[in-house]
């Protein structure tokens, strides 16, 4: 791989031995993808951040680089796992919390910031069209590259570590041209009347096209939450990081999509997806904001249930950011008045609530394709509107 | 036998070969170097200044950060010699600067024997005394 005088000081250890390590990190993988060089990313978003999934030796080795290395650009957090204020009243064992909470200080040191979402386009991090950037988040990943049109592999937690610090990327995947073809084309003939529609789409489209890249045709109109919950839930069954919708998502135009394959997605379709992430009948609790709400939905979820009283706890899931507007407008109070609340820095998966419920009602298809593995729950799978009926 | 470097050095030591790929993630433990995953062909054994040998990493990708945590607790291994280092153990080795080559027909290694590593930038060698 061609690297540059600055790339080479590095590496060779003029900037300290956390700058040299992480630069050769980035180079060994460009050298097993076949990167030719390297390339500056202008926003980093790093996950591997609940003390749950990644431990003391993660907790360990954060602390080293946090005692020598700073980022060079804009650093964005995935989410933790807890609410990072309200964590007692939440329920969370202090032990954890004292642990996840040193974490958090070892990212704050390197200069990253802590907005603990898997949204960061929603919440402060927006790349522009073709820029060059490095997350990990999958569903972040799938959004940044469709809707934006920026560019990103899915990174891991070390290598977009390794980008914040460097300030590079190797240069391969989905950064070039030729890697963002599509290889199958969805005919959409099912009608979508919701964001959990998209979701329950996501989900068939990416069991079918696994690491593929499909092209939607056949959809009308979609809102940036569709569009959120419909890569979440390509990138959950199956590896989906970028897709494209025939007049809706900015490099739809420039791909080729002649003589590739074609699948369809009807009622029936749809109807069989719903069938399958539908595996309890009464939810416990319902959580939403997989991946975490935008305001818009934070809105509308408050003029649903203003003035009404919920039989069962509802969670809305969002980032710090997005909450503290919310507060603002007292959507907080309505929903807490119906009996809901509204979490932030976290979110359902990798918080413990298989100690408190057993069926979950969600309308995230990703949300429904990790709950029964990770948190042992049953799921009911709805919209927004029917959950909340 | 020749390789390719995924980490620099000159080590040489005594071979630990498993023929069944490692997940270090709940598969050693960081504190002792001990091989704790159940069933496993190392089972209790410890990694501790061995050249450790397998074909492949597995498991989860907290299995980097494991590594490391071996390294700094004094009980990783001196090196390792892979058949196909993927992302996990490659990003361990990198960041614990453990010497690591891969690319080598590992079946030609016995465990115990005494085997010499000298992985430049590039290009690696092991040498089976």
């Amino acid at each position: 791989m061609h690297l540059t005088k600055e790339q080479e000081k590095m590496l060779n250890g003029e900037y300290g031995s956390i700058v040299s390590r992480m630069m050769r990190l980035l180079v060994r993988l460009g050298d097993v993808y076949g990167a030719e060089k390297m390339i500056p990313v202008a926003s980093v978003q790093v996950a591997g951040v609940s003390y749950k999934s990644i431990g003391d030796p993660g907790l360990e080795f954060l602390q080293d680089v946090a005692s020598e290395a700073r980022v060079k650009v804009l650093t964005f957090l995935n989410p933790a796992g807890m609410d990072l204020e309200n964590w007692k009243e939440l329920g969370i064992d202090e032990k954890f919390a004292e642990k996840q909470l040193a974490i958090i200080e070892a990212f704050k040191k390197m200069g990253i910031v802590i907005s603990a979402t898997c949204t960061p386009y929603l919440a402060g991090n927006l790349p522009r069209y073709r820029q060059h950037i490095a997350w990990s988040e999958s569903s972040a990943v799938s959004f940044a590259n469709s809707v934006i049109g920026a560019r990103t592999n899915r990174e891991g937690g070390p290598s977009a570590l390794a980008a914040a610090i460097t300030g590079y990327t190797p240069y391969y995947g989905l950064h070039l041209d030729e890697n963002r073809q599509p290889n199958v084309v969805v005919e959409v003939k099912a009608e979508l009347k919701n964001s959990t529609d998209f979701a329950a789409m996501g989900y068939f489209v990416g069991r079918e096209v696994k690491k593929g890249i499909p092209y939607y045709r056949g959809i009308r109109d979609a809102d940036v939450d569709d569009l959120k919950e419909l890569g979440a839930a390509m990138a959950a069954s199956g590896a989906v990081a970028l897709y494209h919708v025939e007049g809706i998502t900015p490099e739809a135009n420039e791909v080729e999509t002649e003589g590739i394959e074609k699948i369809e997605f009807g009622e029936e379709e749809l109807g069989e997806i719903y069938e399958k992430l539908n595996t309890g009948d009464e939810p416990d609790i319902v959580i939403f904001g997989c991946p975490h709400a935008s305001l818009n939905e934070i809105i509308k979820i408050a003029r649903l249930v203003e003035g009404r009283k919920a039989r069962k706890p509802f969670w809305i899931c969002t980032s710090r950011a997005v909450k503290e507007v919310a507060e603002r407008m007292e959507l907080d109070k309505k929903i807490e008045e119906a009996g809901g609340k509204l979490v932030a820095d976290t979110c359902m998966v990798v918080s413990p609530i298989e100690n408190m419920f057993s069926t979950t009602g969600v309308n995230s298809a990703k949300a429904a394709h990790y709950l029964p593995g990770f948190c042992k729950q049953k799921v009911v799978f709805r919209s927004m509107e029917d959950l909340l009926r | 036998m020749r390789g390719r470097t995924i980490y620099p050095g000159k080590v040489g030591g005594e071979a630990m070969v498993s023929k069944e790929p490692i997940g270090f993630y709940g598969g050693i433990d960081i504190k002792t170097g001990i091989v704790i995953e159940k069933g496993h062909e190392l089972e209790g054994k410890c990694v501790k200044d061995k050249i450790l040998v397998f074909p492949y990493g597995k498991g989860s990708t907290v299995g980097s950060y494991v590594i490391y945590g071996l390294k700094k607790n004094g009980v990783a291994p001196r090196a390792i010699i892979n058949k196909e280092t993927e992302t996990i153990v490659a990003t361990g080795a990198i960041l614990a600067a453990i010497p690591c080559v891969d690319g080598i027909d590992i079946e030609k290694i016995k465990d115990g024997d005494v085997v010499e590593i000298n992985a430049g930038e590039k290009e690696a060698e092991v040498i089976i005394k």
